[in-house]
């Protein structure tokens, strides 16, 4: 077994990255919890990735653009165009 | 059965659907005249292929899977090549932001952002900040970042349909996110 650095920041913010969306192992957790434990930078990190996640849903779901009418037009008059070739 | 849907549907498809489905692509591709295009092909395309539509899903779900593999082939034909330079392209965010050790590199060490994020729920700033952040990123990279994060797909499929190896997708993952952390840091200051 490799030889663990436990203030692997590289490692432990890849690792805060990859358990958001998938399981890590063991091993993986019990790194991750040591290190945080000791490492004010990458729980600093952490928290702010958290943020950056939830402003990025509000960033989605907010200020829906809408399609002119101008341009709706156009696109109906093709699928208009096209339903009479059939 | 299906005159139905022929006949009728298509008709109403722009009026119903315009907005949704342009709304889905604009912040995929960022381009207005691109995402019109899209979404007038998905238009099109579904039209050609209606008789394959068995109403299994609803035809929003239906053509709104047809418009993601519009923006995907997209990337696909434009991009990907750029995927393996993107990973060293600097303003990504690159191998710097940590030493030889793995320790937080003196000019990327996380310092708390120079505006408020207390009130995290209705944070203007931030989300204003993380927009004008986001759009620096390479073009791939915001793609795989809105497939994990806003489609919520499956990382097999990311990675299948963006021609990555499971490992490269980790790594734009992370770096995606340390490139956006650090530049919300910068951001205000200026």
């Amino acid at each position: 077994m490799e030889n663990e650095n436990w203030n692997n920041c590289q490692k432990a913010t890849f690792l805060i990255e990859k358990r958001k969306l998938t399981r890590i192992s063991l091993r993986e957790i019990l790194f991750l919890y040591y290190h945080l434990y000791q490492c004010k930078l990458c729980t600093l990190f952490k928290k702010q990735s958290h943020l950056i996640d939830h402003a990025f849903l509000q960033i989605f779901s907010e200020g829906i653009p809408t399609l002119d009418e101008k341009s709706k037009n156009e696109i109906q008059a093709k699928i208009d165009s096209k339903l009479d070739n059939n | 059965m299906g005159d139905q849907l022929i006949v009728t549907e298509p008709k109403e498809w722009v009026k119903t659907y315009g907005d949704y489905l342009y709304a889905f692509a604009l912040p995929r591709v960022k381009d207005g005249e691109y995402a019109k295009d899209l979404v007038q092909e998905t238009f099109l395309s579904a039209l050609s292929k209606i008789d394959g539509f068995q109403g299994k899903s609803s035809v929003k779900t239906w053509l709104t899977a047809i418009l993601k593999n519009k923006i995907i082939d997209g990337y696909r034909k434009k991009k990907i090549e750029t995927v393996y330079s993107d990973l060293n392209n600097p303003e990504g965010g690159q191998m710097d932001f940590f030493d030889s050790n793995g320790g937080w590199d003196e000019n990327h060490k996380p310092s708390p952002f120079p505006f408020e994020t207390q009130d995290s729920l209705e944070n203007k700033d931030l989300q204003t900040y993380l927009k004008f952040c986001f759009e620096k990123l390479p073009q791939v990279w915001r793609m795989v970042f809105i497939m994990k994060n806003i489609d919520e797909e499956k990382s097999d499929f990311i990675c299948k349909e963006m021609n990555l190896s499971a490992s490269n997708f980790w790594v734009i993952m992370h770096r995606a996110k340390l490139a956006l952390r650090e530049c919300l840091q910068k951001s205000g200051t200026v």
